[in-house]
């Protein structure tokens, strides 16, 4: 088990980091530090997807010198799916602040509690 | 006939490009764009929907003809193409019969985007029907909960802001469980379509390797998909968004967008990791345990509500409830029956918040109960569908809440170890639902006694019609109850 751990740091890094941005994107109140959270959760998705389509002393996959033998690269399909997801991220994170900024202007807070009980107080 | 393999993938893409049309346009034109989008892909998943009954068998479309292990793929059998029928019926008449209430709610230059975002949410639904592939899924479960954070929040106010906010957030932890169980399948198996996943796992369960990763993973996307569809413990976003959203989103939102999950996920049982492995793993227990908690918790909170939306929102909460303890139960009759109930679930929901706002709009805008006494008088045509809802909802025979419960019941005597607290939450839940129905029912029953009763009733010819066809589709499952079970039999077969 521990040697396992040791040896697979780079996903055991991944995991720590997901279960960071996990716990922020839940617990935090602060909208920006959940966002925050979002982006470290999903980061720490994409170094796992990078590290698994990594192949140790290969080069990626862009085809040099007409060189078409496919044990000089890396797998390119972990790579594609990084790129994809780092696209939904980015728009999901612009949502995100999108919808904090409708609220800290009509709010002036970026506190989602302080939110709740300013909604309740206007009692619509 | 080989044209329609064609047709999921023409469907989709129409829509994606319907939306993108959209954005160019004009409100009415967007509308009238959308409704002869919704009727194309309704004639395409019936084209698809017979074809695939008439062989009797799936089709599987490869996209840009790259073979199996490298390429995308969409996949069509029985179950499918009528899924996407369904889900095509149900968002038309959510929105024809919402549309009166659209034109007061969101500001005219803004109508074209709600259409946008439906156009978008129906491709991703249909992607979620169709789809052969993790990856994509995983995709259009994004733009899925993209365009319905959109039909949320269209009608700007504090509070759709604030619930499309909580979505959002709730939405995005499940999105994230799900990409990271997804990226530790392609790590086990090294593939991304799911017959092939199937394949390789089944080997390496076979093998006895990867035991403590296929756990996790079974875990994680069962978790991930029970945030996005509202099971019990992670409902809190729920009642907000549903509750004050305009109405056709509410019923779009509670009929397809959690539905669209759900289907997903019984794919990934069928499909993906078998339905062997997932009931050895035991992770359905648990599914089982959250299922009757919130069959029980669902119902107790909307007796509590106050709030005509907001009670029928949470009775959304009891309904995955029963769809989740199906999958818990573990035989094939329980699986019928959670689909089964998809279908009752949509038909009637949409119907309940269809009614509700009707009943609303002559009660002065309120949507608190006393000022709903005598509603029905006012606006005969919303009180006899909330009518008809409360009573499929509690399960009165002729509609279809009917059959599913009896469904449920017939798989929980089979199942000899959970039969009894299936049953006995089965029979309280019905009580209770009974309980905050047909309070409400009779609530809305009771003349007024003060005079300010006469509003009159404007011409509501769409909202009329949506509600009648939905009626007659709840009393149609309700009666055609064989065939259509039949059918989703057939339809599970050719998943394996």
């Amino acid at each position: 088990m521990g040697e396992n751990l040791f040896a697979n740091y780079g996903e055991a890094v991944a995991m720590l980091l997901f279960g960071i941005g996990f716990a922020n994107l839940l617990l935090q109140k602060n909208l920006i530090k959940k966002i925050i959270g979002l982006n470290v959760m999903d980061s720490a998705i994409y170094l796992f997807l990078a590290l698994k389509g990594y192949i140790f002393g290969r080069v990626d996959p862009i085809i040099i010198d007409g060189d078409l033998n496919a044990e000089r690269y890396i797998n390119p399909v972990p790579s594609g799916l990084v790129l994809t997801g780092i696209v939904v991220s980015v728009s999901v994170t612009a949502l995100m602040l999108s919808l904090t900024i409708r609220l800290y202007q009509r709010y002036h807070t970026v506190d989602l509690d302080e939110i709740a009980i300013l909604l309740r107080k206007e009692g619509k | 006939m080989d044209i329609i393999c064609n047709f999921p993938c023409i469907s989709i893409v129409m829509c994606i490009l319907g939306g993108i049309v959209s954005s160019a346009l004009k409100g009415r034109a967007a509308k009238y764009l959308n409704a002869v989008l919704l009727v194309c892909v309704t004639v395409m998943s019936a084209c698809v929907f017979g074809y695939t009954m008439m062989t009797g068998d799936s089709f599987t479309y490869v996209m840009g003809r790259f073979p199996a292990p490298w390429g995308n793929e969409l996949r069509a059998g029985v179950l499918e193409g009528g899924m996407a029928l369904f889900f095509c019926t149900i968002m038309m008449l959510c929105l024809f019969g919402g549309q009166e209430k659209l034109r007061e709610e969101v500001e005219p230059q803004k109508l074209n985007l709600y259409y946008i975002l439906c156009d978008l949410l129906l491709s991703s639904l249909l992607s979620l029907v169709y789809t052969n592939d993790m990856f994509t899924a995983y995709v259009f479960i994004e733009i899925n909960t993209i365009s319905a954070c959109g039909l949320i929040m269209i009608s700007q106010t504090g509070r759709t802001i604030e619930a499309a906010t909580r979505y959002m957030i709730m939405s995005l932890l499940g999105s994230g469980m799900i990409l990271l169980s997804i990226c530790m399948l392609y790590d086990m198996t090294g593939h991304l379509l799911m017959e092939n996943i199937h394949e390789t796992l089944t080997a390496s369960v076979t093998a006895g390797h990867f035991h403590v990763p296929l756990m996790i993973t079974i875990g994680m996307i069962c978790v991930g998909i029970a945030i996005k569809s509202a099971l019990f413990p992670f409902h809190t976003w729920l009642p907000d968004a549903y509750g004050y959203s305009t109405v056709s989103s509410a019923a779009i939102l509670s009929s397809l967008v959690s539905k669209g999950y759900i289907f997903l996920l019984i794919k990934v049982i069928y499909r993906v990791i078998g339905f062997d492995v997932i009931y050895a793993s035991r992770v359905t227990d648990i599914l089982f345990v959250f299922g009757l908690a919130g069959m029980i918790m669902g119902s107790l909170s909307a007796i509590k509500e106050n709030d005509i939306f907001r009670m029928t929102a949470f009775s959304s909460v009891a309904q995955i409830g029963y769809i989740y303890m199906g999958f818990g139960l573990g035989t094939q009759a329980a699986m019928v029956a959670s689909i089964f109930h998809i279908l009752s679930h949509a038909v009637t929901k949409a119907l309940l918040f269809l009614s509700a706002s009707g009943l609303a709009d002559v009660s002065g805008g309120s949507r608190h109960f006393i000022d709903l006494t005598g509603s029905a008088y006012r606006n005969k045509m919303a009180g006899v569908a909330f009518g008809a809802g409360a009573l499929s909802m509690v399960g009165i025979p002729l509609f279809s809440g009917f059959i599913s419960k009896l469904l449920f019941a017939e798989a929980a005597v089979r199942n000899s170890g959970k039969m009894l607290p299936a049953l006995i939450v089965l029979a309280v839940s019905t009580i209770l639902n009974a309980i905050y129905f047909m309070k409400t029912v009779i609530r809305i029953y009771t003349p007024a006694q003060s005079e300010q009763a006469s509003v009159p009733v404007k011409k509501q010819k769409l909202f009329a019609a949506a509600t009648v066809c939905l009626i007659a589709l709840n009393v149609f499952l309700g009666l055609c109850s064989d065939w259509v079970v039949d059918l989703i039999g057939t339809g599970l077969g050719m998943f394996v």
